[in-house]
């Protein structure tokens, strides 16, 4: 019997589109907090930290709620469409994202930062030029735990994507499929592709994370 | 020239006590000296006039340009304020060559005349072989070498120093007084420079300010300072260790004398203006001034003291007596090295290096 690889192919495609929202959105928002003093920030600290902790269904039925409302806003039909997986797995990775990023932009790259001003950078050139070059390897690493986080995500998937073979069965959805149909054979695969892709892009984060500490 | 004023108090917290500073002082052209002990706030207030603290009250004025003022609510960002900091730990970008830290501080020149100003400072500051290595890969006096220059490459009004030889051996030390010398000669801008090492400043300062917990106590020319310190506590820091409590029991205008009493015994000094009789003050004597005689049972003469050696500590070009009654005398090491075994002693108090304060 055939493996039907598609649910792969969407769940890299989605994941990767996931990582990319998650980079320049997070990148933003951990240089808001690690720098900026505004009203508000710890609300925003608490938001972007919450997909961690609230339950996938919970987390689920806000999208829902929120997609089907703003799709007659945009009239763009989001729920149950692969765009609505990535939306969900962007959500899951952004606060990983956030958190290493946010730690590099805080630690030991200060004086850098003070030194670049006094020698009259404008922020923007500070942190394209000095926090960000400082923080890569971090930064890398948090990119690679994003993509992994957003590879494997479920319960918020499956509840505004849904199921639809072919369309948005990601792989863990797929998983979950074979496994409920007894077809062991696609669930062994996947779940070893999977395994080993997931394990593979932690290893490397630790690595870099690890040569980054001092320069 | 810089002027400041500034007041600021940060509120104690569970790991800090709170401090306050509160200091009024002008950088003319030239070398000032910031010099004092530990938590003086000397590098608070690097950060105020650099714009990484703000201040309570006050006025920071750059030239013609107000960096600072409470009461009209500027507050310029450290990057709009020229000031060429070099902070403690040299904070040369790790990711660029040294040429590139340079380049980097002179982005605000056009293009042509950026690469000139960095060439002439890599000559300048001999830095033509390191040129293209990364901080990691030179020294730590090539770094801070490096750090200055990068710091006048953006071209400053004034250069802020955080203690720019901390950690450096003594050839580097050199090296970096050099250059301090040549900025001093040939760049017409004001440094301020932080330091706590007294003989640093002597070397360095055209001025000196001493500040201790957030006050200055005294400023003026380092030897002026050396000379005649204030207060009782300007002579602890600059590390006089002679310093008694004493009476003035005579003073005469006329033949420029007087006598002080402490410990039983009175010594003749010259007039101190601004004193009476019957004045308590502290008598403050550099140990590098006074002289020793073996003690022969002989009566001591005017100004001498009988006392007894308790310690020799060896320096690297003198000894140095600690005798009873806290009187510390430095020598330099032939002079003693022929009476060594001797005990008791009398030390001879020249008229002319008694100093009161008060």
């Amino acid at each position: 019997m055939a493996v039907n690889w598609f649910p792969l192919w969407l769940s890299l495609r989605v994941a990767a589109l996931a990582t990319m929202i998650s980079v320049a959105l997070g990148l933003w928002l951990a240089y808001l907090l690690a720098n900026r003093r505004f009203r508000g920030k710890d609300v925003l600290d608490t938001l972007i930290a919450l997909p961690l902790v609230l339950p996938a269904p919970v987390l689920g039925y806000y999208l829902l709620v929120m997609l089907s409302r703003s799709s007659s806003l945009f009239g763009v039909q989001l729920v149950f469409t692969w765009q609505a997986a990535v939306v969900a797995s962007t959500l899951h990775a952004i606060p990983l994202f956030v958190r290493s990023a946010r730690a590099a932009f805080e630690g030991g790259g200060r004086h850098y930062e003070r030194a670049a001003q006094t020698l009259g950078a404008s922020d923007w050139r500070v942190f394209w030029r000095v926090t960000l070059p400082l923080a890569r390897r971090a930064i890398a690493a948090a990119t690679l735990v994003a993509f992994a986080r957003a590879l494997g995500d479920f319960g918020a998937t499956l509840m505004i994507a849904g199921n639809i073979p072919g369309k948005t069965q990601t792989a863990s959805i797929a998983i979950y499929d074979a496994v409920e149909r007894g077809n062991t054979l696609i669930a062994r695969v996947l779940v070893l592709v999977l395994s080993v892709l997931t394990i593979s892009l932690v290893y490397a984060a630790n690595r870099l994370e690890e040569s980054s500490v001092p320069e | 020239m810089m002027e400041a004023r500034v007041a600021k108090r940060i509120a104690p917290r569970l790991d800090s006590a709170g401090f306050s500073l509160d200091v009024e002082f002008q950088v003319c052209s030239g070398i000032t000296a910031l010099f004092g002990p530990t938590a003086a706030g000397k590098t608070l207030t690097l950060d105020v006039i650099a714009g990484f603290a703000r201040p309570d009250a006050g006025r920071i004025l750059l030239d013609d340009r107000i960096l600072f003022d409470a009461a009209s609510r500027v507050n310029l960002p450290p990057r709009l304020r020229n000031c060429g900091y070099v902070l403690r730990n040299d904070a040369l970008f790790p990711h660029m060559t040294v040429r590139q830290n340079l380049i980097f501080a002179a982005q605000q020149q056009p293009g042509l005349e950026r690469h000139r100003r960095v060439n002439e400072m890599i000559e300048r500051f001999r830095l033509t072989d390191i040129a293209a290595r990364r901080p990691q890969e030179i020294s730590r006096g090539q770094k801070q070498s490096c750090a200055i220059a990068r710091a006048l490459s953006s071209s400053p009004r004034v250069v802020l120093l955080d203690e720019p030889t901390r950690g450096l051996d003594a050839t580097w030390r050199s090296e970096v007084y050099r250059l301090l010398h040549e900025i001093r000669a040939d760049f017409q801008i004001p440094v301020l420079l932080v330091s706590q090492d007294i003989e640093e400043c002597c070397q360095l300062g055209d001025e000196m300010l001493i500040l201790r917990e957030g006050r200055i106590l005294q400023s003026g020319r380092p030897r002026q300072i050396l000379e005649q310190p204030a207060s009782v506590d300007v002579a602890r820091l600059l590390g006089i260790s002679n310093l008694f409590q004493a009476e003035i029991t005579a003073l005469d205008p006329g033949r420029n004398t007087s006598r002080v009493r402490f410990g039983g015994q009175e010594l003749t000094g010259p007039y101190f203006p601004g004193h009476l009789r019957g004045d308590r003050v502290w008598l403050c004597v550099r140990a590098e001034d006074l002289r020793v005689v073996p003690h022969n049972g002989a009566r001591p003469e005017a100004n001498q003291l009988a006392a007894s050696l308790l310690r020799v500590s060896e320096k690297s070009r003198s000894v140095r007596l600690e005798f009873s009654g806290d009187i510390s005398v430095e020598l330099p090491r032939q002079e003693f090295e022929q009476l060594k075994d001797n005990k008791e002693w009398l030390v001879e108090f020249p008229a002319g290096a008694l100093r009161v304060v008060s």
